[in-house]
This record gives C-alpha cells, sequence and structure tokens, in this order.
C-alpha cells in the first residue's frame, strides 16, 4: 500500500482497523444495551441487582482479565467459541472479529449506564398516556420511550465507541497483536514503543487517537444540542 | 344493546400497603364526578378503568363492553380499552408537535362511525393556531386544550379526567371549565371527572360519586349531595 497523507502502510492499517472494530463493536453492542437498559429500567426482574453487576463488570475488572475470560469461552477451544465455529463458521480468536467482541464487551457497560439512566428520566406516565390512547407496548416504546431516550442513547455510543477505540488490554489478551489482523491504534502505538526508532510514529498515532477522539466528543454534543432543542424540557 | 347499556358500571377491590379501595357506581350519560377529599381513592379508580393500575378483584363495563372481569378472567389491556384518559399535568409527548399529539390515537384506532373529526374538534377546543408547536411552546391552558383533543380525537367509550384544571389560574379554569361542557353536550362522550372542588361538581356534574378513605359514602346529583 502506498504511504497516504503521510502515513506509512502500517499505520495506515492500524488506524482504518482501529475504526472499523470500534464501529463494528458499538453497532452490535447498541440493541443489547437498550434491551438491558429497557429491561432493568422497566421490568421486575429478580436478582435484578445481581445482573446489573455482573453487566457492568467489564468496566471495574482489569481488562486482561476480561480479554483471558473471552479468550476462554471465546476461543476456538472454549464452549461458545467451539459452537460458533462449528455451526456458523464463525471465528474471533486472532481475528479482527475477535477485538470487535472485545471492545464491544469493554465498551457495554459506558453504553449501557448512559441509555439506563436516560430511561430512568423518562416520565412513565408518557407511556402511561401512550398506552391509553391506544398503543402497545411495543409501540410505545417506538414511538415514545426510544426518540425521548435518544440523547442518552447517543452519549452511549460515543462513550461505547470511544472505549472501544482505547481498548488495550482486553484485545491484545483475546487476539494478540497481528499487524493488518489485530493490531489497533493502542496495539500498534505499544509496538511501536518497544522498538528502537518508533517513537515519531508512535507520536503520530497518538497525535490520530486525540483528533478521533475529540471528532466523537464533538459530533455528540452537536448532536446532543440538536436533540435537546427540539425535545425541550416543560417548564 | 349497547345503547341500552350505562356508560360505565364499576365494582373493584385493591389493597396497596395501608389503602384499601372497595367501590361500586355507575356512570351515567353526561358527567360523572368521583368527589371527594385526597386520598379518598378517586385517582385509583380512573387508573383502574383506565387499566393503569390492577385490582383485586373487579367488574368493570364500559358502554356494553367488559373491560374487566376478575371473576370470569377477563382482562383487556389499558391501550385496547379506548378510555381517553386527561391527565393532571397534560403530560403531551414532548418530542411531538401539538399536531402529532392530537393524532397519536388515530394511529392505533380505525376510524369509524363515531369518530370525531379532527377539524371539529380543533375548533371547538380553539387551538387551530397551535398545531405547528411543541408543547414546550405552551401555556397550562392551551396544554390542558390539546390534551382533551388528544383523548376526544382517540376514539374513546369514555373519557377519564383527573383534576384537569388543579393547575390553572382562576381565568384558565373558567376557560377549560366551559370547554368541558361543551365536550360533554356537543359530543355525547360520558365523563368521569375526579375532582375534590364543589363548584367544578355544581357546573359540570350530572351525577356525584362521593368517595371517602376507599370507599363510596353517597351517590345523588350535586344538588342532593351538595345543597342547593
Amino acid at each position: 500500500m502506498r504511504p497516504v497523507l503521510g502515513f506509512s502502510a502500517d499505520e495506515w492499517t492500524a488506524i482504518l482497523l482501529s475504526l472499523r472494530v470500534a464501529t463494528v463493536a458499538t453497532v452490535f453492542a447498541l440493541p443489547f444495551a437498550i434491551f438491558a437498559a429497557y429491561a432493568l429500567a422497566r421490568w421486575r426482574i429478580p436478582g435484578k441487582l445481581f445482573i446489573d453487576s455482573v453487566l457492568h463488570l467489564p468496566l471495574v475488572m482489569p481488562p486482561v482479565v476480561t480479554g483471558y475470560l473471552l479468550l476462554l469461552t471465546f476461543g476456538r477451544q472454549g464452549p461458545i467459541g467451539s459452537f460458533l465455529y462449528d455451526v456458523f463458521g464463525i471465528t474471533f480468536s486472532f481475528r479482527w472479529t475477535g477485538a470487535a467482541l472485545a471492545c464491544g464487551v469493554m465498551g457495554f457497560p459506558l453504553m449501557l449506564r448512559a441509555i439506563q439512566l436516560s430511561f430512568d428520566t423518562i416520565d412513565r406516565r408518557l407511556e402511561t398516556a401512550a398506552g391509553t390512547l391506544g398503543a402497545s407496548h411495543g409501540w410505545t416504546f417506538l414511538l415514545i420511550t426510544l426518540p425521548l431516550a435518544l440523547p442518552g442513547i447517543i452519549v452511549g455510543i460515543i462513550l461505547c465507541f470511544a472505549r472501544a477505540l482505547g481498548e488495550f488490554g482486553a484485545t491484545i489478551t483475546f487476539v494478540s497483536n497481528i499487524p493488518g489482523e489485530t493490531q489497533t491504534i493502542p496495539s500498534a502505538i505499544y509496538t511501536y514503543t518497544q522498538v528502537p526508532g518508533g517513537e515519531t510514529q508512535a507520536l503520530r498515532l497518538t497525535f490520530v487517537s486525540i483528533v478521533i477522539a475529540m471528532a466523537a466528543l464533538i459530533a455528540s454534543e452537536v448532536l446532543s444540542r440538536r436533540i435537546n432543542k427540539r425535545i425541550a424540557v416543560f417548564e | 344493546m349497547t345503547d341500552l347499556a350505562p356508560p360505565l358500571s364499576f365494582r373493584a377491590t385493591l389493597n396497596h400497603e395501608k389503602f384499601t379501595l372497595d367501590a361500586a357506581f355507575e356512570g351515567v350519560p353526561g358527567l360523572t364526578a368521583l368527589f371527594g377529599p385526597s386520598g379518598a381513592g378517586k385517582t385509583t379508580v380512573l387508573d383502574i378503568i383506565a387499566g393503569v393500575r390492577r385490582p383485586k378483584t373487579a367488574r368493570i363495563v364500559i358502554a356494553g363492553h367488559t373491560v374487566v372481569d376478575t371473576d370470569a378472567g377477563i382482562y383487556v389491556p389499558a391501550h385496547k380499552r379506548r378510555t381517553g384518559l386527561v391527565f393532571q399535568d397534560a403530560q403531551l409527548f414532548p418530542h411531538l408537535t401539538v399536531e402529532q399529539n392530537i393524532k397519536f390515537g388515530r394511529w392505533f384506532t380505525q376510524p369509524d362511525s363515531t369518530a370525531l373529526s379532527i377539524a371539529l374538534v380543533v375548533d371547538v377546543l380553539g387551538i387551530g393556531d397551535l398545531l405547528k408547536r411543541r408543547p414546550a411552546k405552551l401555556s397550562g391552558g392551551e396544554r390542558q386544550r390539546v390534551a382533551l383533543a388528544r383523548a376526544l380525537l382517540s376514539s374513546p367509550r369514555i373519557l377519564l379526567m383527573d383534576e384537569p384544571l388543579s393547575g390553572l389560574d382562576d381565568a384558565r379554569r373558567l376557560e377549560i371549565m366551559a370547554l368541558i361542557e361543551r365536550v360533554r353536550d356537543e359530543f355525547a362522550i360520558p365523563i368521569t371527572y375526579v375532582t375534590h372542588t364543589r363548584e367544578e361538581v355544581r357546573r359540570l356534574a350530572s351525577r356525584v360519586v362521593q368517595m371517602d378513605a376507599g370507599r363510596v359514602v353517597a351517590i345523588g346529583t350535586p344538588a342532593e349531595l351538595l345543597g342547593p
């Protein structure tokens, strides 16, 4: 590959891979996060506190531990990993898909938290009102709950995406650090800092990380403001 | 058949912590007021009729349609009862315009011969100028009018109003009261109306169901219960 914008082929590969991994991780985490947040905010479930804690574990556990647990369960020999390979031919170990899985798992609690909070702040009587006007639970969710939770959902998406971009420990433990396959920006920076003369490249990728993170934050801020302006708040 | 049935036949019991509800009454065409001090269980009755709260035992028939009969194992969910519930504080959908708010119920009910036309309701309630606005930009009285329009346009078999005037100043109260009178007389939809204000009962009600501590203590006309 020819150098683009002054980046070497390896650097460029790492940047594109990072964006792809973070995007896929976020897109796949989103429906699970919305479902879990809704269930925790609205349903009566026995052992809610326990489930809530388990879902937030990746936030507080050492990332290496999360990565190792993923290796044990989603690796080729693991119970879920071997099942997915035998039935669907999907492999996670040492593939970029594994990096996306690790990043998704690590970003999930942040996304869940943001969406849960926005569900909690919605006045439940708006949902009641929709019900008495003929909307089933499903329609009420789609037409009332989800649009009102949109600012929180956007914040959740950005937090998950940013976390996924920065993920290092779980990814490197689960899928290693293979250039072109699992070497995301953080693992590439780590590699460059370990070789003599890699400082320039490490610095360039650091700069890229900052730019992407800033862009994500600004995008979320602009979007939330727009939506808040539309929804506004009573009084 | 349905024409001969009373607009509402209600009997329910419910226990919740220290509160016990055990009430029965029939609604009349026109406006039936549930009257009593706060804590009497008036709002609970409305919630049970609307399907928002589940009673322990109950038999509730709205215009000939049985919506709850615990003996027969019937429990119609809220969204299939066609009760137009008007809340104390309007509860308009903040992310929708006034027009989208009032048409909300239309998306779920098949318009039939009893359905009111949007133009008529908008005209009677005087909200034509507000249609493109969002709820946050409305005054308290305007919100209540929009809430009333929204409930009316969902083709309700009964309107349930929970102290709809409580958040308004005196001028707005008189204005909305006049509108409720018009709605009661022109649209011929029976109304069950919760209030603790004598003035509202005298002016609006055909029948008063007086409640206290979860029980019905008296039923009669406003003149019988409140004096001339």
